[in-house]
C-alpha cells in the first residue's frame, strides 16, 4: 500500500498500529493515511476491527503499540489537556446514536457547546437549533427525548450533536445502518453536502454498498489485521485479494456496482 | 479551507465600520465567534442602505454563518436594508445552506418549564394513585402466574431459582454476619449501661435476645436484602426492558413473569427466613460477646438463661414476618424494573424508587404486624 508522500496534508496518520483484547490481536502493523477533505470509508468483514480502529483514532482505546497522528499531533500517550483540545476538533457519530437519554435532543446538541465554549445560553440554543436543522430534523424534534424518536431521526440527532462544534473531522460508525433506503440516501447526500461546504474530512465505518459507491473518495479494506486495500471504490473492486473479491463479488456487491455505473 | 483551525491561529471575527464601509473580517468560526459576541450592538451603524463586505472573511463555519445571518436579521429589524457582498463563492454556498435549512425547519421554542404548585400537586397525586393501582395489578398477575405454576409444576425454572438463591442468599452471608454482629454488640452496650446501673446485668439476655429475634434481625436483614437484591432485580429487568430482551422473551413465548419474577419471588421467600435465622444467631452472639466483656455475664450464664426466657413463639414471630417482607422486596423490585422506559437514567431512577419503596413498605408491614399481634395478645 502506498502511503501519502506529503504528511502535512494528512489529517490522520496511523503507523505500525497494534491493538489487542487480551490474547486476541485485532490489528498488527496497520498503517493508513487520511487526507484533508476526503471521505474515507473503512470496510471489511465482521470482526475485522473497523470500529476498533475508529475507537483507537478517537482516543477511546489505547493501542498496544504504534503511532497515530491526529491533525499532526501524536495521540498515543497524549496528556489530558492536549486530548481535551483535540476532542474539540472532531465529532463522532456512534453506532446506536449514544444520545444522553435524560436530555432532550436540543440539550444533547448543546452539551459539547456548553463544555467547550463560553457562549451565552441564548446563542447556544440558537446554534443547537441550527445543527438540528442542518441534520435534516424538523424543529419540534429539539424538544423531544431520544426515546421518542424513530431510528432515522435518532441518527440525525446524533449527527447534529457530532456537528455541534463545527469539527473539521467527522467520524461516523455505521451511519446508514438501520435506515430505510430513502433516509440512507438523504443521509449520504447530507454528508456530501456538509463536506463540500465545510471542507469536512469524514471517516466512516459502513457496510452500505450504495454509500460506498456514491459518497466515498477512497475506501480502506481491513482484513488479516491490516489494511489490505486502499483505493477509490472503482479500483478497489478490481483488486485481486480473495477477501476483497469475496466481499464485493456477491450478488449485492454486483447489483450496487451496476447501479452506480448506470448512475454515472 | 480548514473549518476549524488550530486554536493558536484563530483570528477573532470582527465587523469594522469606517464611514459607509462595513467589513466583516477574521474567522467566522465557533472559535472566532466567542470573541465577537457583544460586538454588533456596540457598532455605530451608518443609516440607510448597508453593504456588508465579506471579502475579508478568512474562514466560516455553520456557527459563523448563523452569527452573520443573525447580525443581518437584527439590522433589518431596526429598519436597515442590508446586502452581503463580495463573499467568496464557498462562503456564499455555506450561507445559503444554513439559510435554507433554518427556513425549512422552522422554529419551535423550548416548552415553558414552570408549572403552578397546584398543577404539580395534582400530577403527583395522579401518578402516585396510578402507580399504586398498577402495582396491585402486578401483584395480582404474579399471583395468577403462581397459581398456573401450581397446576403445572413441571414448567418451573429450577435453574433460575437456584441461581437466585445463591446470589441473594449465600453471597449475602458475609455482609449480614458483619452487620448483625455489630447490631447485637450495640444493643447490648446501650442496654447494658442501664442494666448495670440497677445491678440487673443478667437481664441482658432478655434484652438482646427478644429485641433481636422479634424485631431487629428480621428488619435489618430485610433492609440489607432490599438494598442489595431488590435493587439488582430492578436494574436487571430494567436493562432487559431497554434492550428489548423482555419483548424478545414474550415473542419466543416465555412469559416474563414466569422467567423473571416467579423464580426471584420464590427464591427470596426461601432465602429471607434463612438469612434472618442466621442474623438471629450472629446478633445474639454479638450480645454475648459484649455481655461477657462488659457485664460479667459469661457465655455459660447467658446460654443457661436463654432457653428459659426466649420462647419458641418469639423466634417464630420474628421469622414468620420475613416471607411477607421477601414478597414485598421481590415484587417491588420486579415491578419497578418493568416500569423502566427509554434509557439509562430511567434505570437509575427506578432502582432508587425500588429500594426506597421496598424499605418503606417493609417497615410499614412490620408496624402492621406489631399492631395485629398485639391485638390478638401474642405480644408477650
Amino acid at each position: 500500500m502506498a502511503l501519502s508522500a506529503n504528511p502535512a496534508d494528512a489529517v490522520i496518520t496511523v503507523r505500525d498500529l497494534r491493538t489487542e483484547f487480551g490474547a486476541t490481536v485485532i490489528h498488527e502493523n496497520l498503517g493508513i493515511d487520511i487526507r484533508r477533505g476526503e471521505i474515507v470509508a473503512l470496510v471489511g468483514g465482521s470482526g475485522s476491527g473497523k470500529t476498533t480502529l475508529l475507537r483507537a483514532i478517537i482516543m477511546l482505546l489505547r493501542p498496544a503499540a504504534g503511532s497515530i497522528h491526529l491533525f499532526g499531533q501524536e495521540i498515543v500517550g497524549i496528556g489530558e489537556t492536549a486530548a481535551f483540545r483535540l476532542r474539540r476538533r472532531f465529532g463522532m457519530l456512534f453506532q446506536q446514536g449514544a444520545l444522553f437519554s435524560s436530555l432532550t435532543v436540543r440539550e444533547n446538541v448543546a452539551v459539547p457547546l456548553r463544555e467547550h465554549t463560553r457562549l451565552p445560553r441564548q446563542r447556544i440554543v440558537e446554534i443547537a437549533d441550527l445543527k438540528i436543522a442542518l441534520a435534516g430534523l424538523p424543529a419540534d424534534a429539539g424538544n423531544k427525548l431520544p426515546r421518542e424518536l424513530s431510528g432515522g431521526m435518532l441518527k440525525r440527532a446524533a449527527l447534529a450533536r457530532a456537528l455541534a462544534l463545527d469539527p473539521a473531522l467527522l467520524f461516523l460508525d455505521e451511519p446508514t445502518a438501520g435506515l430505510d433506503p430513502v433516509s440512507a440516501g438523504a443521509f449520504d447526500e447530507l454528508v456530501a453536502q456538509l463536506k463540500e461546504s465545510l471542507g469536512l474530512t469524514v471517516v466512516m465505518v459502513t457496510h452500505d454498498l450504495d454509500t460506498l459507491w456514491s459518497a466515498t473518495d477512497r475506501v480502506a479494506f481491513l482484513g488479516e489485521r491490516r489494511v489490505i486495500g486502499y483505493a477509490p471504490m472503482r479500483e478497489l473492486t478490481q483488486a485481486e485479494h480473495p477477501l476483497i473479491r469475496a466481499y464485493f463479488e456477491g450478488p449485492r456487491g454486483r447489483a450496487a456496482r451496476e447501479q452506480a455505473c448506470r448512475a454515472k | 479551507m480548514a473549518a476549524s483551525p488550530a486554536p493558536s491561529t484563530v483570528h477573532r471575527a470582527v465587523i469594522r465600520v469606517e464611514g459607509e464601509q462595513c467589513r466583516c473580517e477574521g474567522d467566522w468560526t465557533l472559535a472566532g465567534i466567542e470573541a465577537l459576541e457583544a460586538q454588533p450592538r456596540a457598532v455605530r451603524w451608518p443609516a440607510g442602505e448597508l453593504r456588508l463586505d465579506g471579502s475579508d472573511i478568512q474562514a466560516i463555519d455553520t456557527t459563523g454563518a448563523l452569527c452573520l445571518l443573525t447580525v443581518v436579521a437584527d439590522l433589518e429589524q431596526t429598519g436597515h436594508s442590508v446586502r452581503l457582498v463580495n463573499l467568496r463563492p464557498e462562503h456564499e454556498a455555506l450561507l445559503d445552506l444554513v439559510r435554507e435549512r433554518r427556513a425549512s425547519a422552522g422554529v419551535v421554542p423550548p416548552p415553558p418549564m414552570a408549572r403552578g404548585a397546584l398543577e404539580l400537586l395534582g400530577r403527583r397525586v395522579g401518578s402516585h394513585t396510578r402507580h399504586a393501582i398498577e402495582f396491585l395489578a402486578f401483584v395480582g398477575e404474579a399471583a395468577i402466574a403462581l397459581g398456573r405454576l401450581a397446576l403445572r409444576p413441571g414448567r418451573f425454572r429450577w435453574r433460575a431459582l437456584f441461581g437466585n438463591i445463591e446470589t441473594a442468599g449465600v453471597h449475602a452471608l458475609p455482609i449480614i454476619a458483619l452487620l448483625s454482629f455489630m447490631m447485637g454488640v450495640v444493643i447490648a452496650y446501650q442496654g447494658g449501661q442501664q442494666l448495670k446501673f440497677y445491678g440487673a446485668n443478667i437481664f441482658i439476655v432478655e434484652l438482646v435476645s427478644l429485641t433481636m429475634l422479634r424485631e431487629l434481625a428480621p428488619l435489618i436483614t430485610a433492609i440489607i436484602v432490599a438494598g442489595r437484591t431488590g435493587s439488582s432485580y430492578t436494574a436487571q429487568i430494567g436493562t432487559m426492558q431497554i434492550t428489548e430482551e423482555v419483548d424478545a422473551l414474550r415473542t419466543i413465548g416465555i412469559p416474563p413473569m414466569d422467567l423473571l419474577v416467579l423464580p426471584k419471588l420464590l427464591a427470596l421467600t426461601v432465602v429471607l427466613p434463612l438469612l434472618t435465622m442466621f442474623a438471629d444467631a450472629v446478633s445474639v452472639f454479638g450480645g454475648m460477646v459484649l455481655a461477657q466483656a462488659m457485664l460479667d455475664v459469661s457465655f455459660h450464664d447467658f446460654l443457661d438463661r436463654f432457653p428459659r426466657v426466649v420462647t419458641p413463639i418469639s423466634f417464630l414471630l420474628g421469622i414468620g414476618k420475613t416471607p411477607v417482607f421477601a414478597a414485598i422486596i421481590a415484587l417491588v423490585g420486579c415491578y419497578q424494573g418493568f416500569q423502566v422506559r427509554g434509557g439509562a437514567d430511567s434505570v437509575g431512577r427506578h432502582t432508587t424508587v425500588s429500594v426506597v419503596q421496598s424499605i418503606f413498605l417493609v417497615i410499614a408491614a412490620d408496624a402492621l404486624f406489631s399492631i395485629i399481634l398485639g391485638g390478638i395478645g401474642l405480644w408477650r
